[in-house]
């Protein structure tokens, strides 16, 4: 299985950055093999709109199936949600420590958005 | 598309500001009351459909609203393949492509039609959707039109392009643009026949009213100003307007018992009766201002 | 480092005067000023620019006059009437021109059989760092009819953080947009404190309910102040009673002063004219520093 999370840094390392859509790249990691790979985000952190549907859906493309992040908009998470990737909230310092509690069974599996939309 | 109502002898004098809180809306709902008693033909428009307060002044029920829709995709999900060329298209990010399926989100949808065009499976098509609402009231005789953007939508200017277009034919319509430079605004002033930008006489009014005249010069909107609050500040705004060649129509005092009528959503044409006569002058002199005004101020009371 | 932003819900309240004298009563503070579309408040701290970035959001068509050859499909297919044939610049035959109406929907460029439009990156401002008496100061200016798109605040914003990050500072206070769309909403995310500046008058309380719901979505804390409370003493005690019911607390009351507009003639705030309501100021800042320090420290610092 692979899990996603929103990062500004490229290894295991660095900071888990709060925001989903905004985040600069998502850290993918294959819990089997822990081998990871990164997904450039960088296009929707400029976006006038719309970033966090536009990163959304770049984790179905990348065939992940749960996403560790700080916040999710409503319109990210609907996108996640219909494509059956699971959205856990940490506000863990590093990737790392997100991880950690990941495996733990610390993170429980989110049922909605965090945080309203940019125009709700 | 096109925008504002084609209706023929139909007039749009707009009272705008750069910023808000200079007064544009005490000084549009009393100009409409005022003029309303020597002209039938003037209609009251609140185009801030973002936060429209002409209401809280000039008070009545809504006796007709109109949902506004604007154009956004439809997707046939049986013939939808996930092939995502619609979502790559969308400039706007509305679409989001999974598997086998797309999601729409209209709230930031363009209507640009570009999705159902790029669809190589022809599983799209566009229907309305409501993006907000067209208020009619009666307040007296004076008839009002308001609108209100739905919240969470992203573009306003379908719902003051719906606004502009609910001006009946032959009227006069007063309007009270959104404040600022930025699209609301334009949306509101590119196609009036006259606008009237207010200002108060101190450097934050100044350096509001300059951002405005900038807009409308470039517009190619023909204007004048009018000064309310005069006596809070200096003369800066004046020399301004001197120097420009920007005509000054007309003078608000710096009243504190304005503040104080104002603040209880009273009419001051109504709670200081003395202020009626700027308000009867400058009616006259914005219609004079507007050239294809052939009829002049017909004092009519033949169409009661 | 905390953030603290002002916002007013309906302009003309006096939010930018007192964020200036709020930036001087502060002891280390950067200024964001995030009203972007009406920015004042480089009147009164009058600041020296040390560096200009272009703002750029969204795209804009572009037609190359030299590929062109006028067959008006864009003019036809465009839904924002922002594409038209307009003379050639060199005096023969017909071309298209994009205006200003252009959205960037990229429809023209897809259907040009000549392949002669493209989408350049649409400008639709600028930005600044300046010092001014008070400390470093971040603004912006917005292009006429540019789109105010929240993307200009968040840029603001984050450079003031990053700034007093480096600088070592402990608070930015922003000047907030009015309304209560996208803008404000960028300008109030992840915020550590919302101030909330109202008049008592009609308009203003009915914005003041929007503003409240919008800052309770958000879960930031929100502090209310009446400005030219004694305007109208019942409407102010109303507005009170409306904070502390969205559970909002108050911070106080300043009176009506006309020597506002005098200290701001000399690019002065109300505290450093000793405007008859420098007091109250003085009393609504020591209110929201206490709040402020209250605060539980962020986590992202």
């Amino acid at each position: 299985m692979k899990l996603a999370f929103s990062t500004g840094g490229t290894t295991p390392d660095a900071p888990l950055d709060p925001r989903f859509g905004r985040a600069s790249a998502f850290l993918v990691l294959d819990l089997e093999t822990k081998e990871f790979d990164l997904i450039d985000n960088g296009q929707s952190v400029g976006a006038a709109q719309g970033a966090g549907i536009q990163a959304a859906q770049r984790l179905v493309r990348a065939d992940v199936k749960g996403l560790v992040t700080g916040h999710c908009g409503p319109k990210a998470f609907q996108v996640l949600n219909s494509a059956g990737i699971d959205v856990y909230y940490s506000n863990a310092g590093t990737i790392r420590e997100a991880l950690e509690d990941f495996e733990n069974g610390k993170l429980s599996l989110s049922s909605g958005a965090d945080v309203r939309g940019h125009w709700s | 598309m096109a925008t504002g109502s084609g209706s023929e002898g139909t007039i749009k004098i707009a009272i705008a500001s750069g910023k808000g809180g200079t007064g544009k809306t005490l000084i549009s709902t009393n100009l409409a009351w005022v003029a309303r008693e020597d002209d039938p033909r003037v209609v009251y428009l609140d185009c801030d459909v973002e936060e429209p307060n002409g209401h809280l002044f000039l008070k009545g029920e809504v006796e007709r609203s109109r949902v506004v829709n604007r154009l956004v995709p439809e997707i046939n999900n049986e013939r939808c393949d996930g092939c995502s060329i619609c979502s790559d298209f969308c400039a706007f990010n509305a679409l989001a492509t999974l598997k086998e399926s797309t999601l729409v989100f209209p709230e930031l949808c363009h209507s640009c039609g570009g999705c159902a065009l790029v669809c190589p499976n022809d599983a799209i098509v566009e229907v309305e959707h409501p993006v907000g609402t067209v208020r009619m009231r009666k307040v007296g005789e004076l008839a009002t039109i308001d609108g209100i953007v739905n919240i969470g939508v992203s573009s306003v200017t379908p719902v003051i392009q719906a606004v502009k277009q609910s001006i009946p034919a032959g009227s006069i319509a007063l309007l009270d643009a959104s404040p600022g430079t930025a699209c609301p605004a334009v949306e509101t002033l590119k196609d009036c026949d006259f606008v009237l930008l207010i200002t108060e006489p101190t450097p934050f009014g100044l350096n509001d009213f300059q951002l405005s005249v900038e807009l409308l010069r470039e517009l190619k909107v023909p204007f004048a100003a009018m000064i309310n609050r005069v006596g809070v500040g200096d003369n800066r705004v004046h020399d301004y307007c001197q120097s420009e060649g920007i005509q000054v129509l007309a003078e608000l005092p710096n009243d504190r018992r304005i503040a104080e009528v104002y603040s209880r959503g009273e009419l001051i044409t109504e709670g200081l009766p003395e202020y009626r006569a700027v308000f009867e002058r400058l009616y006259a002199m914005l219609l004079d201002r507007c050239p294809q005004n052939g009829m002049a101020m017909e004092k009519s009371n033949g169409t009661m | 480092m905390k953030q603290v932003v002002i916002i007013s819900g309906k302009g003309g309240t006096g939010k930018t005067s007192l964020t200036a004298s709020f930036a001087r009563l502060a002891e280390h503070v950067i200024c964001a000023d995030c009203d972007v579309d009406a920015s004042d408040l480089h009147l009164l701290l009058t600041p020296q620019e040390t560096v200009r970035y272009p703002f750029v959001s969204g795209y804009q068509a572009v037609v190359d006059p030299d590929l062109c050859d006028g067959c008006g499909i864009c003019e036809t297919v465009c839904r924002f009437d922002a594409i038209h044939l307009v003379p050639g610049t060199n005096g023969d035959g017909i071309q298209a021109k994009a205006t200003t109406s252009c959205e960037g929907c990229g429809v023209c460029i897809h259907l040009c059989p000549q392949q002669a439009i493209q989408a350049d990156d649409r400008r639709c401002g600028e930005w600044m760092v300046s010092t001014t008496r008070i400390g470093t100061m971040v603004h912006a200016r917005l292009q006429p009819g540019g789109e105010n798109s929240g993307k200009l605040v968040t840029t603001v914003r984050n450079h003031a953080s990053k700034l007093a990050e480096e600088q070592g500072v402990e608070m930015v206070l922003v000047d907030g947009p009015p309304g209560v769309g996208c803008p404000v909403i960028a300008a109030i995310t992840g915020t550590d404190l919302v101030v909330v500046v109202t008049e008592p008058t009609v308009s203003g309380v009915h914005d003041l309910e929007r503003v409240l719901a919008l800052a309770g979505h958000f879960e930031v804390p929100v502090m209310v102040c009446t400005n030219k409370w004694d305007l109208n003493p019942g409407m102010t005690e109303q507005i009170e009673k409306v904070a502390i019911h969205a559970g909002a607390q108050v911070a106080g009351r300043i009176r009506y002063d006309a020597e506002v507009t005098i200290a701001q003639m000399e690019q002065l705030t109300a505290i450093e004219w000793n405007s008859p309501s420098s007091g109250d100021i003085r009393l609504v800042w020591q209110a929201i520093e206490e709040r402020v320090s209250a605060l539980p420290v962020s986590p992202g610092g």
